[in-house]
């Protein structure tokens, strides 16, 4: 049995079986699912291969998003990396592809929902940067969104991923988690590591409120899931560098979840609030909706 | 409930948002299975968040592109209002106050090539989930997650009985069955989601029964 209903669960099953957080994840959904691991691995790569693909066609210069907010940014980000840039190259290019990703999700292209469609970007922003400067093959990519899935399962299964119930803390928070533990797995840290870097990125963005302008997944939704692959990078690196989370993991799903019940639905995906309702962005929800 | 690490990674789907596109290509999907392909036009009535946003979202296209016959992921959705017109479907869209609905609910009305006409309500409700809230005026709820029968028969003692012994006669699983009336003897439905596909026979067997009026048999969403 390779059930797991919490961290706890899951760390004693890997130590059971002297393995890691993929290895359990996968094993586990053969059990769930009835699929064959090889089944498995290959929607994965389906999945990974599709991410791959939104990241390509959103460094084009000249995508535009249906609602006309975003558009060739991620084009933009990419250049100046090459550039002296501030900040590590890294996380340049990481940002760029979660740019990439969620400029082609508003532009009506095709993406993998990871976990949301509104933060798709995240975590194949930071695992298509860390397989270049890593040079991992396909398996080891795989491997990595195993337990980035891993996360996000327990996430959804006891709390949400939705912006409308958890705000965007749900959304965009939940999936730095995943993208933060999948860094460190691929960095060779420890099952625990991966734990304390997901807690931490869920602790960085607790009570982040989702407050799309106009209603649109476009602003500030796309420039949010560039800063949080920096976020999640950072929770990675604090991980790895042997700093703990205070709070448990499991502790901090649970208060994600409560907090996402406590913030006032003005903030939870009804563009009452926010960036909603600055006057640029109202000035703006006047334009595009001229009737209402 | 048990969640499946793709539930997390997926679905895979043409952006910008689970419950305003995907959900919406879905409800067109679902509308184009209870009407056939024979179209010749399409109104779409859009209540809530769907009525708001639509545009920006791109929910039109989704919904059209799902009459089409499109599939979440296929990136021609994009282009739903040029296909439509390439293939003389005329399409219409409408804002509506349907009341206390779901946000995201969208009412379909189509006319077939043979001036024939059906209607579908659906709502999406996140995820790309959907629920379909009612098909030609009869109130049904299902998701199109699975080999969706609809019985409409007559509220009497032995009917449902009946159903269920054919479907398990056939080793077909029932995984929900719900049941609607809205007087005690009068016209009633059941709605029947099974694991198997339902074939022509089932279909017969069940029509020999005197108190089963209609059945509709409607395969699952992709």
């Amino acid at each position: 049995m390779y059930f797991y209903n919490n961290a706890e669960q899951l760390l004693t099953l890997c130590q059971e079986h002297q393995t890691d957080i993929a290895h359990i994840a996968l094993q586990s959904e053969c059990e769930t699912t009835g699929q064959s691991s090889e089944q498995i691995m290959e929607k994965l790569k389906h999945n990974l291969a599709v991410m791959e693909e939104s990241i390509q066609k959103g460094l084009h210069p000249h995508l535009r998003s249906v609602g006309g907010l975003i558009g060739g940014n991620a084009y933009r980000l990419f250049q100046y990396a090459k550039q002296d840039p501030l900040s590590h190259p890294l996380i340049l290019y990481a940002a760029s592809y979660a740019l990439a990703v969620t400029e082609v999700n508003a532009s009506m292209g095709k993406i993998v929902a990871a976990p949301t469609a509104g933060a798709s970007g995240i975590l194949p922003g930071v695992l298509f940067a860390l397989r270049e400067a890593r040079d991992l093959s396909q398996d080891q990519t795989a491997h990595a969104l195993l337990v980035a899935a891993a996360i996000g399962k327990l996430i959804a299964t006891h709390a949400t991923l939705s912006g409308a119930e958890g705000g965007c803390q749900a959304e965009c928070g939940s999936a730095a988690a995943m993208a933060a533990a999948a860094a460190v797995y691929i960095q060779g840290g420890q099952n625990e590591m991966c734990l304390d870097a997901a807690a931490l990125a869920l602790k960085g963005l607790l009570g982040l409120v989702c407050d799309p302008v106009a209603g649109l997944v476009e602003v500030p939704c796309s420039k949010r899931n560039a800063t949080c692959v920096a976020h999640a990078l950072i929770c990675a690196d604090m991980a790895l560098a042997g700093i703990e989370s205070f709070i448990p993991f499991d502790e901090m799903v649970d208060t994600m979840g409560r907090v996402g019940r406590q913030l006032a639905p003005a903030l939870r995906e009804t563009a009452q609030g926010g960036c909603a309702i600055t006057p640029t962005a109202l000035q703006y929800t006047c334009q595009l909706y001229p009737d209402q | 409930m048990t969640v499946s690490l793709f539930d997390v990674i997926g679905p895979i789907m043409v952006g910008p948002s689970s419950s305003h596109t995907a959900g919406a290509i879905r409800l067109g999907n679902m509308a184009r299975k209870v009407s056939g392909e024979a179209i010749q036009a399409v109104k779409f009535y859009l209540h809530g968040s769907f009525a708001r946003t639509y545009r920006g979202h791109g929910t039109d296209r989704a919904l059209l592109g799902g009459v089409l016959g499109l599939a979440p992921a296929d990136e021609r959705i994009r282009e739903a209002f040029q296909l439509a017109r390439q293939q003389n479907i005329e399409y219409d869209f409408f804002t509506i106050d349907l009341g206390n609905v779901h946000p995201n609910t969208a009412h379909i009305m189509i006319t077939r090539k043979d001036g024939s006409t059906c209607e579908i309500s659906g709502s999406s409700i996140g995820g790309g989930k959907v629920v379909i809230t009612s098909i030609n005026k009869l109130p049904v709820e299902f998701s199109g997650n699975y080999t969706t029968t609809i019985v409409i028969h007559q509220d009497k003692p032995g009917v449902i009985a009946y159903t269920t012994s054919v479907f398990s006669h056939h080793h077909i699983n029932i995984a929900f069955l719900r049941v609607f009336r809205q007087l005690r003897g009068q016209e009633a439905s059941m709605i029947i989601e099974t694991d198997e596909m339902v074939d022509h026979e089932v279909i017969a067997t069940l029509q020999e029964y005197p108190d089963i009026k209609q059945i509709l048999l409607i395969e699952p969403l992709p």
